[in-house]
This record gives C-alpha cells, sequence and structure tokens, in this order.
C-alpha cells in the first residue's frame, strides 16, 4: 500500500511543472496538468479504499514509513503515512471535491492572468492538504498544516494589487499563525508525555500514559485546540475567514468551506485518545462550537455581501462539527464535515457563477431577480441552501441532525438548545441570501444580461448537487448505524477501551424522548426559519425593525473592533518601538562605530604631512623608541 | 699615548647626530643630500675604528664597498633633483607634498 | 703626537660638520663638506687604514663633492630655500631629537675597550685589502662593478631630454604655480 504516497505527490508534481514551466505551456496544457494530478489523486484514494476494505475491519490500520527524516536523542522523527479508514475517506473528500473544483476553476478563472500561478498553487494545496490527511504523526500533519496555511495566503491574497486581498491573506496568516503557537506547543508536551507523536503509538497508549481528567491529558487537548481554532476559524481566532473571501470564489469553495478549514475536526478525531482522556477540554471544545455556531449565524443575518454570508455560515457550521466531536461523536463530526464539504462547495460555486456573470458582484443589495437568466444556477444554490438550513431529505439534515441527537443523547442539553437556534438562524439568513439575489428584483436594471456558467462550470456544480441529494445515504443511523459509522468503527473503536468511552457511546441522557421527536424539531425550526425570511424579505410583510441590535450584528458584536484595540494597537506600538530601537540603538552604533573610524582615519591624516622632514623626524622618534626599549631591557 | 677608541667613536657619533639634524632641519635638497653624506661618514669611521680594535681588516673592506655605492646613490640622487628641479622649478623639499593625505 | 692630531682633526671634522648644516648657502655646505671628507681622512690614516684614507680623499672628496657643487651651479640661485616653510616640525624639537640620538649613541659606545691590539706590519695597506677583495669578498667587489654601471646607465637615463634652463624670476615660486604647470620653465 505504499503507492498512497502517489496521492499527495501527484499535485506536489503538478505545482512544480506549472510553477516552473505553466506560464509558457499555455492555459490547455496548465488546465490538464493541474485537473489531471488530482483527479488521478483521487483515482488513487479510491485503489486504496478497495484495498483497505479487503482488510480485515481489526486490521485496517496502516502505517507506511517514507523516509527517517531526523532525531536527537530519544526523539525520532520519521516521515510516515497512516491509512486506515478515517484517512482514506478524507483523501477521497478532499481529492474528490478539489478535482470537482479545478475544473470549476478552468472555466472560472479562464480570463485571469495569473491563471498559471493559480493552479500551481491550488496544486500545491491539494499536496499540503492530502499530505495533512495521510500523515501518520503530529509533525508530519504539521507540515501539511503549514503547508495549507502557506497556500490559503497566497490564495487570499491572489490578485495581490488589491490592498483589501493583500491584508486579508496576511490577516489569515498571522491569526493562524496565533493558533499554530499552542499546536506547537501541544506538539512538544505530545513528546514530553509519549516519546513520540505517531498517532497509533498515542492511540494506544493515551489511557495508560494519561491520568483520566489530568492536567496534563487536558493541557494537551486544549493545547491541540488552539491550533483547531485558529484553522477551523473558531471563537475567537476565526476573524480571518470572512476576509478571506477576497480570493477568488473557487480558492474560497475548496479552501474555505470544504478541505483546509476541517483540518482541524480532523485532528481532533485523529487524536479522539488523547480528548477521551480530558472530558473538560471535550466539554470546551463543545460549548466553543456551539457558541460560534450561533455567533457567526447571527453575524450572517445583515451580512450584505454575499460570500461573506457563505463566511459565517462555513464558521457557524464548523462550529457543529466542533460540538460533534466535543461530545465524543466522532462519525458524527465527519459526517458532517463531508456533507458539508458537498452543499458548502455547492453554494460557493454557485455563489461564484452569479459573480461571474455579472462580473464580480458579490453585494446583494445590487443584486436581485437571477433566478430567470440564471435557472441553473439558482437551482444549484437553492438545492445547497435546503441542505444547509437542514431539510430532508438533502444530506446537509441528516449531518446536522445526527450532531444535535449525539448532543442531546449524551447529556449536553445546553450546546443541543444553542444548535437549535443556531439551526433556526441558519434557515432565515441562507434563505435571505437566496431570496436577495436571485428573487425579488434588482435595484437597477442590468447592464450586461447575465447568463448561465459555461459547462465546464456547470458540470462540477451538478456533481457536486448529485452529491448533495444522495449523501444523506452515507450517514443514515436513527435506527441502524450508518455506512460511515460503521467504516470508521475501527478508527473510533481504537483508544476508546476507557469506561469513560463506554459510557459516551451507551448514554442516553433522556431515555424518555423519542427519536423522532428530535427530528420533527429540527425540521420545524428549519422551516420556520425559512419562512420568517421569506415574509420579511420576499413579501415584506414583517418589518423588522431594532437598529440597536442590527447595529450590533453589523459589527459582528464588535469582535474586530475589540482586537483592533486589544491586539492589532499594542503589536503596532510594539512593533514600532522595536523598529526604533533598531534604527538608533543598532544601527546608530554600528554607524557610530563607522563614524568614529572615519574620524580616527581623519586625525590620523593630519599626520601626513606630505613633508619629507616630517616623516624624516617621524623615523627619528621611532628609532629613539626602539633604542629606550633595548637600552632599557 | 694613542687616543682611545671611544673618542673616534663619540666623534662618529656627534658626526652622525649633526647629519640627522641636517636632514631634519635643512630644506634645500642639496644640503639634505649633503647632510646625508656626513652621515655615511660617520658610519664609515665607525666602522674603520672598530676594524682597527678587532685587527680585522673586513670593517675597511666594508667602507670599501659604502664608498661604491655612496657614489653611485649620490649621482642618481643629484640626477632626480635636477629633474625635480626641471619640473618644478625648484629644490625646497617643503613644496614637494603630493603625498598629502 | 697623535692626540693631539686627533684633537685637531676632531674639531676641524666638527666645525665643518656644523658648517654644513648651517651655512646659508649651498655652495659654503659644499666647502663645508669638504673640510669634513679630509679630516676624516686624516682620521683614518691614525687608524691605520691608509687604503681607506686615499679613498676617501679620492673617491669623496674629489668626486663627490666636485659633483655637488656642479649641480650648485647648474641650479643656480633656486639651490637654496624658499621663504615659505611647510612642515610641521620646529627646529628646536629637531636639534633636540638630534641631541637625544647622539646622547644615546655616546652613552652606547662609551664602554668600549681602551687598549688597542697590536697589528701586522701591513695592515690596512693596498696590498691587504686587496687581497681580501680578490679573495674573500670577490662576490661583492664584483656585483659592486655591477652596482656601478647600474648607476650610470640610470643617470644617463635620468638625464636625458635637456631643455635650457631659461633665467626665472624670484625664487618665490608658489605651490600653486608649480603644481597647476603655469611656474616658468
Amino acid at each position: 500500500m505504499s503507492y498512497a504516497v502517489a496521492i499527495p505527490l501527484l499535485p506536489l508534481l503538478g505545482w512544480v511543472a506549472i510553477g516552473l514551466a505553466g506560464g509558457r505551456w499555455g492555459r490547455r496544457a496548465t488546465a490538464v496538468i493541474a485537473c489531471g494530478t488530482v483527479v488521478a489523486a483521487f483515482g488513487v484514494a479510491l485503489l486504496l479504499l478497495r484495498d483497505v476494505l479487503a482488510l480485515p475491519p481489526a486490521g485496517r490500520s496502516v502505517g507506511i514509513g517514507l523516509y527517517e527524516w531526523f532525531g536527537a536523542g530519544q526523539i525520532r522523527i520519521p516521515l510516515r503515512l497512516l491509512i486506515d479508514p478515517l484517512s482514506v475517506g478524507m483523501a477521497l473528500v478532499v481529492s474528490g471535491v478539489g478535482a470537482l473544483i479545478h475544473i470549476y476553476s478552468v472555466g472560472y478563472m479562464a480570463e485571469d492572468e495569473g491563471f498559471a500561478r493559480y493552479f500551481a498553487y491550488l496544486n500545491l494545496f491539494m499536496a499540503a492538504m492530502l499530505w495533512l490527511v495521510l500523515a501518520g504523526n503530529l509533525v508530519v500533519m504539521f507540515i501539511g498544516w503549514e503547508g495549507v496555511g502557506l497556500c490559503s495566503y497566497l490564495l487570499i491574497a491572489f490578485w495581490f494589487t488589491r490592498p483589501a486581498a493583500a491584508r486579508a491573506g496576511v490577516k489569515a496568516f498571522i491569526v493562524t499563525r496565533l493558533g499554530d503557537v499552542g499546536f506547537l506547543l501541544g506538539i512538544f508536551l505530545a513528546f514530553a508525555v509519549f516519546g513520540t507523536t505517531d498517532f497509533t503509538v498515542m492511540t494506544r497508549t493515551a489511557a495508560s500514559r494519561l491520568a483520566e481528567g489530568g492536567a496534563t491529558a487536558t493541557l494537551l487537548a486544549l493545547l491541540l485546540f488552539a491550533g483547531a481554532t485558529g484553522k477551523s476559524a473558531q471563537l475567537p481566532l476565526y476573524v480571518w475567514l470572512p476576509d478571506a473571501m477576497e480570493g477568488p470564489t473557487p480558492v474560497s469553495a475548496l479552501i474555505h468551506a470544504a478541505t483546509m478549514v476541517t483540518a482541524g475536526v480532523y485532528m481532533i478525531v485523529r487524536m479522539h485518545a488523547v480528548y477521551l482522556r480530558a472530558p473538560l477540554a471535550m466539554e470546551v471544545v463543545a460549548v466553543v462550537g456551539a457558541v460560534t455556531a450561533i455567533f457567526a449565524a447571527a453575524s450572517a443575518l445583515v451580512e450584505p455581501d454575499l460570500k461573506r454570508v457563505l463566511a459565517y455560515s462555513t464558521i457557524s457550521q464548523l462550529g457543529y462539527m466542533f460540538v460533534a466531536v466535543g461530545v465524543g461523536a466522532w462519525s458524527a463530526g465527519i459526517f458532517h464535515l463531508t456533507s458539508h464539504a458537498f452543499f458548502k462547495a455547492l453554494l460557493f460555486l454557485a455563489a461564484g457563477a452569479v459573480m461571474h456573470a455579472l462580473a464580480g458582484e458579490t453585494d446583494m443589495r445590487r443584486l436581485g431577480g437571477l433566478a430567470r437568466p440564471l435557472p441553473r444556477t439558482a437551482a444549484a444554490f437553492a438545492i445547497g441552501a435546503l441542505a444547509l438550513a437542514g431539510i430532508p431529505p438533502l444530506a446537509g439534515f441528516f449531518s446536522k441532525d445526527l450532531v444535535l441527537s449525539d448532543a442531546f443523547h449524551r447529556g449536553h442539553t445546553w450546546v443541543w438548545a444553542i444548535g437549535l437556534i443556531a439551526s433556526g438562524l441558519t434557515g432565515v439568513y441562507i434563505a435571505r441570501a437566496f431570496i436577495l439575489t436571485f428573487v425579488v428584483p434588482p435595484a437597477a436594471p442590468w447592464r450586461v444580461p447575465p447568463h448561465d456558467p459555461p459547462r465546464v462550470m456547470g458540470m462540477p456544480m451538478g456533481v457536486l448537487a448529485a452529491l448533495t441529494i444522495l449523501g444523506g445515504a452515507l450517514g443514515w443511523s436513527f435506527v441502524h448505524p450508518g455506512v460511515l459509522d460503521r467504516f470508521l468503527q475501527p478508527v473510533a473503536a481504537a483508544g476508546s477501551a476507557t469506561p469513560f468511552a463506554r459510557a459516551l457511546e451507551t448514554l442516553n441522557a433522556h431515555p424518555g424522548v423519542r427519536e423522532g421527536v428530535l427530528l420533527e424539531v429540527s425540521v420545524a425550526v428549519a422551516v420556520v426559519g425559512i419562512a420568517l425570511a421569506w415574509l420579511v424579505y420576499a413579501r415584506r410583510v414583517l418589518r423588522v425593525k431594532m437598529p440597536a441590535v442590527h447595529e450590533v450584528l453589523a459589527h459582528q458584536f464588535y469582535v474586530e473592533d475589540l482586537y483592533a484595540i486589544a491586539v492589532v494597537g499594542p503589536t503596532r506600538a510594539l512593533a514600532r518601538l522595536a523598529a526604533g530601537f533598531d534604527r538608533r540603538v543598532i544601527d546608530g552604533g554600528v554607524t557610530a562605530v563607522a563614524r568614529g573610524i572615519g574620524s580616527a582615519g581623519a586625525g590620523l591624516r593630519r599626520l601626513e604631512t606630505g613633508y619629507l622632514r616630517d616623516y624624516a623626524a617621524y623615523v627619528v622618534v621611532g628609532v629613539l623608541l626602539i633604542l629606550a626599549y633595548w637600552a632599557l631591557r | 699615548m694613542t687616543v682611545p677608541a671611544a673618542y673616534h667613536l663619540g666623534l662618529s657619533a656627534v658626526l652622525f647626530s649633526l647629519g640627522m639634524v641636517g636632514v631634519l632641519v635643512r630644506r634645500s635638497a642639496l644640503v639634505v643630500f649633503m647632510s646625508i653624506e656626513l652621515m655615511l661618514n660617520a658610519v664609515n669611521l665607525t666602522l674603520v675604528t672598530f676594524s682597527r680594535v678587532h685587527a680585522a681588516v673586513d670593517g675597511q673592506v666594508l667602507v670599501f664597498f659604502i664608498l661604491v655605492v655612496a657614489a653611485t646613490e649620490v649621482v642618481i640622487g643629484l640626477a632626480i633633483i635636477v629633474d625635480i628641479f626641471r619640473s618644478r622649478d625648484t629644490v625646497d623639499v617643503d613644496d614637494v607634498d603630493l603625498l598629502r593625505g | 703626537m697623535p692626540a693631539a692630531l686627533f684633537g685637531l682633526v676632531a674639531c676641524l671634522a666638527l666645525a665643518g660638520g656644523v658648517g654644513v648644516i648651517v651655512s646659508r648657502r649651498p655652495v659654503h655646505s659644499a666647502l663645508a663638506l669638504l673640510i669634513v671628507l679630509g679630516s676624516l681622512a686624516v682620521d683614518y690614516l691614525l687608524l691605520d687604514a691608509q687604503f681607506v684614507a686615499v679613498l676617501q680623499v679620492i673617491i669623496y672628496a674629489g668626486a663627490i663633492v666636485v659633483l655637488f657643487v656642479f649641480v650648485i651651479m647648474l641650479l643656480g640661485a633656486r639651490s637654496g630655500e624658499g621663504p615659505k616653510i611647510g612642515a610641521m616640525l620646529p627646529v628646536p624639537l629637531a636639534v633636540l631629537l638630534g641631541a637625544l640620538f647622539g646622547a644615546g649613541l655616546i652613552a652606547a659606545v662609551a664602554n668600549a675597550p681602551r687598549a688597542w691590539p697590536p697589528v701586522a706590519q701591513g695592515f690596512g695597506t693596498v696590498q691587504q685589502v686587496g687581497r681580501a677583495l680578490f679573495s674573500t669578498f670577490l662576490l661583492p667587489f664584483e656585483a659592486a662593478s655591477l652596482v656601478l654601471l647600474i648607476g650610470l646607465i640610470g643617470a644617463v637615463a635620468l638625464g636625458k631630454r635637456l631643455p635650457p634652463i631659461p633665467p626665472g624670476p624670484s625664487p618665490a615660486v608658489s605651490r600653486e604655480q608649480v603644481a597647476s604647470g603655469r611656474a616658468p620653465r
């Protein structure tokens, strides 16, 4: 199974090829290479799936050693990959959705000058993300972690001549960096506790090395979660994601919806054995996830920019995923990750189609009435929107409901309640987005008549729509364990031998509540939300006037301003201080030395009078000194 | 009674110092040159004295060579001085300060 | 008798030495140099160095000083010093340095041996020095002839291109005039 290394390697070679020669080979060649590598990676992942399924369920965990990277003392860091159902599943999702978005990008970026550069970065991103997903230990994963962060920066700031884009790229990089510090500290702690960061070893020995509920386990879990907070845009490190919409829309679809932002969730599921030893940390994860979910959903309610609505939506849905892993529902989290990848990518691609038709317009106050000229796009967006709101039988309903019901049954009632309210808000904001963009007539007529996107862009949207509709089958688990659940069972079972974990599996805090009730409540809330939005924005029947609340929401609860005061301001002041110190003290010191030498030279130059007699006198003085030395010795 | 060697050597020392002062004080290149000849002669005197003190003729042979070299040096030095005079119309060493830093 | 002769020689030499460095006109310095050279020749005779004494008279007094005088006459009035003093070395300081140096030397030679060892009859004669020159010091002897040849060639090469020296203006030719080439040749 060592051919698995081809999965990240193919896009990496694509990056090298396109990066070096893409400009010279022309657009067609670049597109073929870029899409080809990712499609090929997807094919290899399918082969890998077949091989993994051929193994008995208990033995579906294969480590592939590539290279002994380095070591110091007792610690060895090998480049290892881990092939098990979880990594194969993630690889399939990442490469599959990635391939579709590559194909879409061929159409979307057709007019752009930086065509080759775009695909080079995109391929590099795929390589890094696939590497992250297939990693066998934390350090190898961190390589991919940093790689996707870099590519995120490069792609957000793709149109780097725009100041807003450049700022957004820098912001993304720096904010995720803050999280990465925690991640690194977590890696160091893992080395201290386990002597290695190999996932298999950690999963096996977590129970013996970490005391349940102990400080070490909690600290380790929280440090790693800090990294996840940054990468997966949770409170308080989510601020980069809305600004990241400055990048091209396919980038938003791929990186900031389907793949990179899910790395945090994936990492926690990988480290679930450690998290199971730290119930407090899990509680924190769940609470943060829930609060983020409702916070972001509220911020999306008044957001005028279509892509930023989707960005807040992503933050909110990531919150749900963290709720899932926070209550120990690992496969529910992965299931929501997968279905979210499908419908969120679909929503972004549809938004991209709108922008493509209207020369980049994203402000919904200037959009409207696009259902007639863009029927297929409107249909795609509608499918995605319904899935996001959680309307059956679309995939989003199954996954979101699984998360909420797992939370409810495992006793996290408040988390469930917050998640439910957030669901309602989700229905409102996405319906609002759809209505404002496609239903209500525009404020001013179109200068250029818009039209549906070309087939190269429409095909991926169609595939994603189909996946959204059919994806629910993966997880239907209300009566029986679903397909995905069974698939991931070996992974979840490893490291779950502790009483706490077993209790989580079997807990039912509210035995009296019938399963169907939860279902009905979820759907009802979503429908109410959609209906509310319809009444307010389409029919204009309800007028909601709460200026104070509107202000707070429009400023995203003033979080950005808080950051500016608390973090950015002091950092800038510190930077100015350091720069001043550097200029005056360090540079001044060096300059002073130079000036000193110069003045010493100028002083000594006065001895060079040019007169023979003076030089003769110097010789005599020297001779006298030598004579004196000899005489006195 | 013969004069002790120290007196000859003392004379030589004084002549040498006089020559050195001449080099330091005088500004005419010709006089500086003559002062240098004075110093050379003082050295010759020292060598002859020591040759007599050690009863070896080597010192006088060395004086012979110094004489040869001094002659050559005077010839070439005066040629140079004449050359400088031709281009600058002066033999004042204080006028030749091109090496001023 | 030798002591008195030495005393005379010493006085003449010293007077001549002072005369060299003190005389206002270069011609007077040359004559003073002649006096020094002559006195030293006598002193060599006192030290049993006949050959060297004769050489001193022939070469130094007879050739070198003559050469000096020739050049002084060639340069004419401008063989002396200009009015402007450039260097920063004051005269008293130079005299002091010289005095210090002389004192040091005298202190060094003060304890030279008092007794003169006896020497053979032919010490310092032409024959003895000649024999040393052509046996032990043969190589330096030949090298010296080469040196003379080179000096000869160098002098001829330096002396070429001889424009006539016109009668010029006052010796006060400023530095700037000389440097800019506007000084009369």
